[in-house]
Order: C-alpha cells, then sequence, then structure tokens
C-alpha cells in the first residue's frame, strides 16, 4: 500500500487521537468536578459549577468530534465498535444527557429543585465516567467477551473515573480559593493515589493478556526508551505531591502545578495506550487501512480540517483566557 | 412481539422528534437575541437588554437540551444503525464532520461569553459572540440539511460494490432539494422562534406584566410571525414542486393519489384505506391537487399504483402533511389579525392573547409534522432510490433495542415536562419581578 490510502488513514488516526486526548482532559475536568461535588454544601456547589460553566459545553464537544472522526474515518469500526458497545453507549449518554440539562435547569429552576438537579448532575458525571472507563476496558480487550474482559471493563471504569476525580481536583485547585480549594487539594492527593494505584494494575493487566502488547514494551532495545514513559509518570506525581504537601502557599502560589502535572499524566497515558494498539483501530482485529473510509472522502474533510482546526484551537484558548483566574459566581448577562 | 428493525425505528423516531423540537427554536432565536442585542446598543433602551437576559435564558435551556440530544442521535447512526455509514459513509461522513468542525465548535464555545461573558468582556465582544453562535446554530442547520436532502435527492457519487463514493461534492452538497429544504427548515425555525416568543410575552402579559420589555417581545415575535408566513408559503409551494419532480411517490401518499390521474382533486379530509387503495369519506376540492402541483387543473399526477412495494405508508404522511398545512394557515390568521391588533390599538386584546399563549408551541407541532412528512415519506428509503432501511439496521438483541428505546422514550418525556414547568416558572418570576418594579406595593403579592 503506498500514496494516499496509506498516510491519510494515519493523519486521521491522529486527529482522532488528539480529539480523545483533548476530550479527556477538558472533558474530564469537568465530568471530575460533577464527580466530587458534596451534596451538603450549597456554596460549594454554587463556584464548583461556577469553575465549569463557561467550558463544559465546548468541551462535551471534543466527544462529538473524537465519534465524528471515526465515523468520517474509520467507518467499519465506528459500526463495530458502538454495535458491541450498545448498552454502554446508552448509558454514557444517558449519563450525558442527565449531567447537560441537570446544568441548566439547576439555574433556572425553582430553589426547591436545585438540590434535586445537583444530584442529577453528580450522578450524571458518575454514569458517563464509568460508561467510559467500561467501554476502553472493553475496547482494548478487543471484544472478545467473557469474565475476563467484563473485569478488565469494571478495573478501567474505576481508574477512568478515579483519573478524572483527580483532574477534576487539580482544576479546582487552580479555579478556586479558600476553604474549598483546601479541601479540593485534599481530595486531589487522595484521588492521585487511586489513580496510581489504577495506571499501574492496567499497566500490568493490559500486557498480560494481549501477548502483542507484551512484546511491543518489554523487547530490547526499545523498551529502555520506553521506560521514559513511566519515569515521567512518576516524576510528575512527586512533584504533584511535593507541591500539595505544604498547601496552601502565599497568594495562591503556582496554584497551576497540579492542573499542569494532571495534563501531562494524561498525556503520558495517552501515548502509551496509543503506541500499545496502534496501527489497529479495533485492537487485534482491524487495521486503520483496513477500516479507512475513500481516499476521495478523506482528503475532502482533510482540506477543511487544516483550516478549521486551529482556528477552533485558537478560539477555544481566547475563551479559556477570558475566563481565567479565580472561577466567580455565573450571572447571565446582568 | 416488535423486532429490531421496529424497535430501532421507534426509538430513532423518537430521537429525532424530540431533538428537532430544540434546535427549531434555538436557530431563529438566537438571531432575535442578536437583534435586542443590536437595538439596545443602538437605543441604550433598558428594556431590551431585559428582553435579551429573559430569552438568553431560555435559549441556553433549549441548546442544552438540543446539544444532548443531538449527541445521542450521532452515536445511534453506530449504535442501531451499522449499515447506513458502512453504505454512504463516504459521503454522510465528511458532511457530519464539517458540522462539528465549522458550526458546533463555534456555537458551544462561544455560547459561554454569550451566556457569562457580559463582565469579563466589553459589549461589543459580547454582542460579536452572539452573532457568532446565531452564525454556527445556522451553519449547523445548513449541513445536517444539506446531507438530509442529499438522502432525499441523491446526486454527485456512484456505487461501486453496494458502497457509496463520492463524484462530485459540490452536485453531493448543493443536491437538487438542498436549497428548499434549506429555506423551509429556517423559515419555519423563524415562525416557530416567533410564536414562542409572542405566547410566552403573551403570557407575561396576560398574567399582569405591562413592562416595555414584554411588549417589545410581543412585538417582535408577532410582526416577524407576520412577515415571514407568507414567505413560508410561497417556500413550501416551491418545495412540493421540488419533491413532485424527485420524490413523486411521496406527493403521491401526502395527496392521497391511489391510481395516476388528470385533475387530481385535493383531498381537505379522508381517511386513506391501504386495504382497498381508496380515500374513505373524502371530502375533496375537484383538480385542486393538480392545480397546486402542476398549476393548471387538467395536469396529471401519479399515482401510488406506479410505485408498488417502493411508497411510504400512506396515512401517517397523508394526515403530517394536513397537520402542518392547517398549523401554516393557523399560524396565517393569527399573526396577520394580531399585526392589525397592535398596529391599530398597540397591544392585541385578551382573547387573541390567549390565542397567542395557545399558540406558543404551534410551531413545534408544524415542524415536527413536517419532519414526519419528509421522513417517513422517504420510506421504504434510507437513502432514496439508493438503499432500504430495513438492510441497514443492527443486530443487536432485540431486548436491548427494547431497554433503551423506552428508556430515552421515559427521559425524553420527563425532560419536555421539566423544560415547560421551567419555562412558565421563568416566565412568571419575571412576571413577579416587573411587577415589582413598577410599583412596590405588590411586592411579595400574589400574582
Amino acid at each position: 500500500m503506498s500514496g494516499e490510502a496509506y498516510w491519510l488513514p494515519i493523519i486521521f488516526i491522529f486527529l482522532m487521537g488528539l480529539a480523545v486526548l483533548i476530550y479527556a482532559v477538558l472533558d474530564g475536568f469537568d465530568l471530575g468536578v460533577g464527580i466530587l461535588m458534596p451534596m451538603g454544601r450549597p456554596e460549594s456547589r454554587d463556584t464548583m459549577f461556577a469553575s465549569i460553566g463557561p467550558f463544559w459545553d465546548a468541551n462535551e464537544t471534543w466527544l462529538v468530534l473524537a465519534v465524528g472522526v471515526l465515523l468520517i474515518a474509520f467507518p467499519t469500526a465506528h459500526s463495530e465498535i458502538l454495535g458491541t458497545l450498545y448498552l454502554p453507549a446508552f448509558f454514557l449518554l444517558f449519563g450525558l444527557i442527565l449531567r447537560g440539562v441537570a446544568f441548566d435547569f439547576r439555574a433556572k429552576a425553582h430553589a426547591d429543585y436545585q438540590l434535586r438537579w445537583d444530584r442529577c448532575f453528580k450522578t450524571g458525571s458518575l454514569i458517563a465516567s464509568l460508561s467510559q472507563g467500561y467501554m476502553l476496558g472493553i475496547y482494548v480487550t478487543g471484544f472478545e467477551g467473557g469474565a475476563l474482559s467484563i473485569g478488565f471493563g469494571v478495573l478501567s471504569a474505576i481508574c477512568v473515573t478515579a483519573a478524572y476525580a483527580f483532574i477534576g481536583a487539580c482544576w479546582l485547585v487552580r479555579k478556586t480559593e479558600g476553604e474549598l480549594q483546601l479541601w479540593a487539594a485534599k481530595r486531589a492527593r487522595f484521588t492521585a493515589v487511586l489513580m496510581i494505584v489504577g495506571l499501574i494494575s492496567v499497566s500490568l493487566v493490559n500486557p498480560l493478556i494481549s501477548p502483542e502488547v507484551f512484546d511491543k514494551w518489554f523487547t530490547l532495545p526499545q523498551a529502555l526508551l520506553l521506560l521514559l514513559i513511566p519515569f515521567m509518570c512518576a516524576v510528575l506525581f512527586v512533584v504533584l505531591f511535593i507541591y500539595l504537601r505544604h498547601f496552601p502557599y502565599e497568594g495562591d502560589f503556582a496554584s497551576w502545578v497540579p492542573f499542569a502535572c494532571a495534563i501531562g499524566i494524561f498525556f503520558l497515558s495517552f501515548q502509551a495506550l496509543a503506541y500499545s494498539y496502534f496501527p489497529y483501530v479495533i485492537p487485534g482485529q482491524l487495521t486503520i487501512w483496513q477500516a479507512a473510509s475513500a481516499p476521495e472522502s478523506l482528503m475532502f474533510i482533510l482540506v477543511g480540517a487544516l483550516f478549521v482546526l486551529p482556528t477552533i484551537l485558537t478560539y477555544t484558548f481566547i475563551v479559556y483566557r477570558v475566563f481565567g483566574g479565580k472561577a466567580q459566581a455565573l450571572t447571565y448577562g446582568d | 412481539m416488535l423486532d429490531v428493525f421496529m424497535l430501532s425505528r421507534i426509538q430513532f423516531a423518537a430521537n429525532i422528534t424530540f431533538h428537532i423540537l430544540f434546535p427549531t427554536i434555538t436557530i431563529a432565536l438566537c438571531w432575535l437575541l442578536l437583534f435586542f442585542k443590536l437595538r439596545y446598543n443602538r437605543t441604550g433602551d433598558e428594556a431590551w437588554l431585559q428582553a435579551y437576559r429573559f430569552w438568553v435564558k431560555i435559549f441556553a435551556l433549549s441548546f442544552a437540551l438540543g446539544v444532548v440530544s443531538g449527541i445521542t442521535m450521532s452515536f445511534q447512526f453506530g449504535t442501531n444503525w451499522p449499515g447506513y455509514m458502512e453504505t454512504v459513509g463516504n459521503i454522510a461522513g465528511p458532511l457530519l464532520g464539517y458540522e462539528v468542525l465549522t458550526a458546533f465548535f463555534l456555537e458551544a464555545t462561544f455560547l459561554g461569553i454569550m451566556l457569562y461573558g457580559t463582565k469579563r468582556v466589553s459589549n461589543r465582544i459580547h454582542t460579536l459572540a452572539t452573532a457568532l453562535v446565531a452564525v454556527g446554530t445556522s451553519m449547523s442547520a445548513f449541513w445536517i440539511l444539506s446531507l438530509n436532502s442529499w438522502m432525499q435527492t441523491p446526486a454527485g457519487f456512484e456505487m461501486r460494490d453496494g458502497v457509496a463514493f463520492p463524484v462530485d461534492w459540490w452536485a453531493i452538497i448543493f443536491n437538487p432539494s438542498m436549497p428548499y429544504r434549506v429555506g423551509h427548515m429556517l423559515l419555519a425555525s423563524g415562525l416557530t422562534a416567533s410564536f414562542f416568543v409572542a405566547g410566552v410575552s403573551a403570557y407575561r402579559r396576560l398574567k399582569g406584566d405591562h413592562s416595555r420589555e414584554v411588549s417589545y417581545s410581543l412585538k417582535t415575535g408577532v410582526y416577524l410571525a407576520a412577515l415571514l408566513i407568507p414567505l413560508q408559503i410561497f417556500m413550501g409551494d416551491l418545495h412540493g414542486l421540488n419533491t413532485l419532480e424527485h420524490q413523486p411517490a411521496k406527493i403521491a401518499a401526502m395527496e392521497g393519489v391511489w391510481h395516476t390521474e388528470s385533475g387530481a382533486p385535493l383531498q381537505l379530509f379522508a381517511l386513506p384505506n391501504s386495504e382497498t387503495k381508496t380515500n374513505d369519506y373524502s371530502i375533496a376540492i375537484p383538480r385542486g391537487a393538480s392545480w397546486i402541483l402542476t398549476h393548471s387543473g387538467d395536469g396529471e399526477i401519479r399515482g401510488l399504483n406506479e410505485f408498488e412495494g417502493e411508497h411510504p405508508p400512506v396515512a401517517p404522511v397523508f394526515w403530517a402533511f394536513r397537520v402542518m398545512v392547517g398549523m401554516g394557515l393557523l399560524m396565517l390568521l393569527m399573526s396577520w389579525t394580531c399585526t392589525w391588533q397592535v398596529w391599530r390599538r398597540g397591544a392585541p386584546d385578551r382573547l387573541w392573547l390567549k390565542g397567542l399563549v395557545a399558540m406558543t408551541f404551534a410551531g413545534w407541532v408544524a415542524t415536527v409534522a413536517g419532519w414526519y412528512v419528509t421522513e417517513i415519506g422517504r420510506q421504504p428509503y434510507m437513502v432514496y432510490g439508493v438503499v432500504k432501511t430495513a438492510d441497514l439496521v443492527t443486530n443487536t438483541p432485540a431486548s436491548h433495542v427494547m431497554f433503551t428505546a423506552t428508556a430515552y422514550v421515559l427521559v425524553y418525556i420527563g425532560l419536555i415536562i421539566a423544560f415547560l414547568h421551567t419555562l412558565f416558572y421563568l416566565a412568571r418570576k419575571a412576571v413577579k419581578s416587573s411587577v415589582k418594579d413598577l410599583d412596590p406595593e405588590v411586592a411579595g403579592g400574589e400574582i
């Protein structure tokens, strides 16, 4: 295979990976804020909502893009993945519906209903995270089914949820002040431990159930180079714990550190996953070239994407700048 | 027992029915918001800004419901209709992709500034954000309708081994029915939003809110409706002629023409009977259908007999079409009478205000009916003349689809109730605060 039919699928799997990674970081933190939401403290809840209010909708759009790229570039894989994961996909959507509408209803509904919508938001965030994790677990085991696959799905559901809670807590450390910030820092420490346990167990189980993954990671000489990934992850965790140990600091010193570490850890874990399964779009079954759409379709969308994606990244950046700093109460145009 | 095919159809129908309600509001409501904002910028009249603040909340709510149901829809291509993407993915994929890239991100990103940004950005940037969201929602409508139109009147492709390949993107995007469908839908959105705004404002007025804000919104809604409805009737006629040319079976079902005939009558009321292939209890205007469709009383209309086994179920299409047209005529009567009253005495009297309240969701009824005509009318095909719906369905167990279909329907019913509840709660709250502003004595009183 050569020419367009060879390199177009590579570009698109890269674009899809990029969308998934951005999604995991961005919607990850707002899902995490939802998971952590305490029901007992109304003021904290308002501030937590305010910290994600201007962003969550655009964050979720990265999921639409990721699924969209899968559908545009690898339609066979799209049908196979979503068909096999029919029920978890439903629960994911159910969770997203619940939290998406709860966000808007809570601000407008009668005060008596607010607590109810806040519970919906928390439940929805939790359902969405768990089902994403479960889907990821089933996906990397190549849809083999059986107890092993389901067990790995459950493990991955817990790990992904912990990871989102972790990045959500780090986000709150950056965006909030006072008591809530301290509370978030504690949560960040606790969920970081959970995440480390999760990362280690997934890293152990993954090569054990898949010989291909095992070979990729434990063959010299690339194994030496690959060791950098867990090593850098460990460094980031150490930085995080050192920073959180003496928290809080005078004048909100470097409150961006935990969130930056979280992004780094997400990035590295994602690299590891991507490296393990490339060039498969369904692990062990379907490569990107087997599942790819017609080159004329990919070319058509690529031309647009090359212009539009930088624009999207630019205005996303601008909006994050506009709403930078500590979260302020949300008001509609007042 | 329902099979996977029927269940998937029910689930998808429930999904698109629920989904279309909200974009129908938001596409045009956002332009109305921009109008309110521009009026405020120009006149400095606070009432326009108050109108903006009230409607932006309802916009945000409708937008959120549209987003969540839209995501659900995009997943269902994969979960329930895997054959769809495998057969026409080369064409549908890029069109959906352009929608995400050019429209979704734009609206979702600038929505944040539009809703919460007034303290953080200048007034000018805030107005710009509103404009960008409006452009985004309309662009989104353009792409999705382009794809839908392509499914109705496919062009610019070739089939190789049962898979569609693009040949001419220009012909695919600007397929024969696209301009009519985009025009018809944008006008439908304009009418839905204007009746919606007029209806809720009339409700507030009847509850005792005589603020200028309400009067501005009411007038804007009524005038806009009066302006758009004749355009829509004209556009609907053009759209019908286009359908006659490209999808004659759909027209035959809409008009209840069982056998090809010259001088076909226009059925005002009838019960289409697919057993006897006749219309029972028919009340009809002789030669009416021929006159409307061919602009000649003797024109020939091809009947359903020419499309044996390839025509849609007649009764739902026939009835949905009558509901849509009936709604359109009611909108014409309502908006013109109210415009006349506003023009003569500044506001409609109580009776007509009540009428406007009753017609708050007239646009929803007409739009949903219109989509049923379009979508059921395309059956048994998913892509007209190319692939049949039945060939594309998932092989997921029926029990799973039964579960999800039931769950979706329940969730949607719950959300509609919550939406209506919150809408009228917000309206009553606005009445309370504006009455309080006008007369401190009434504060805290019962309204």
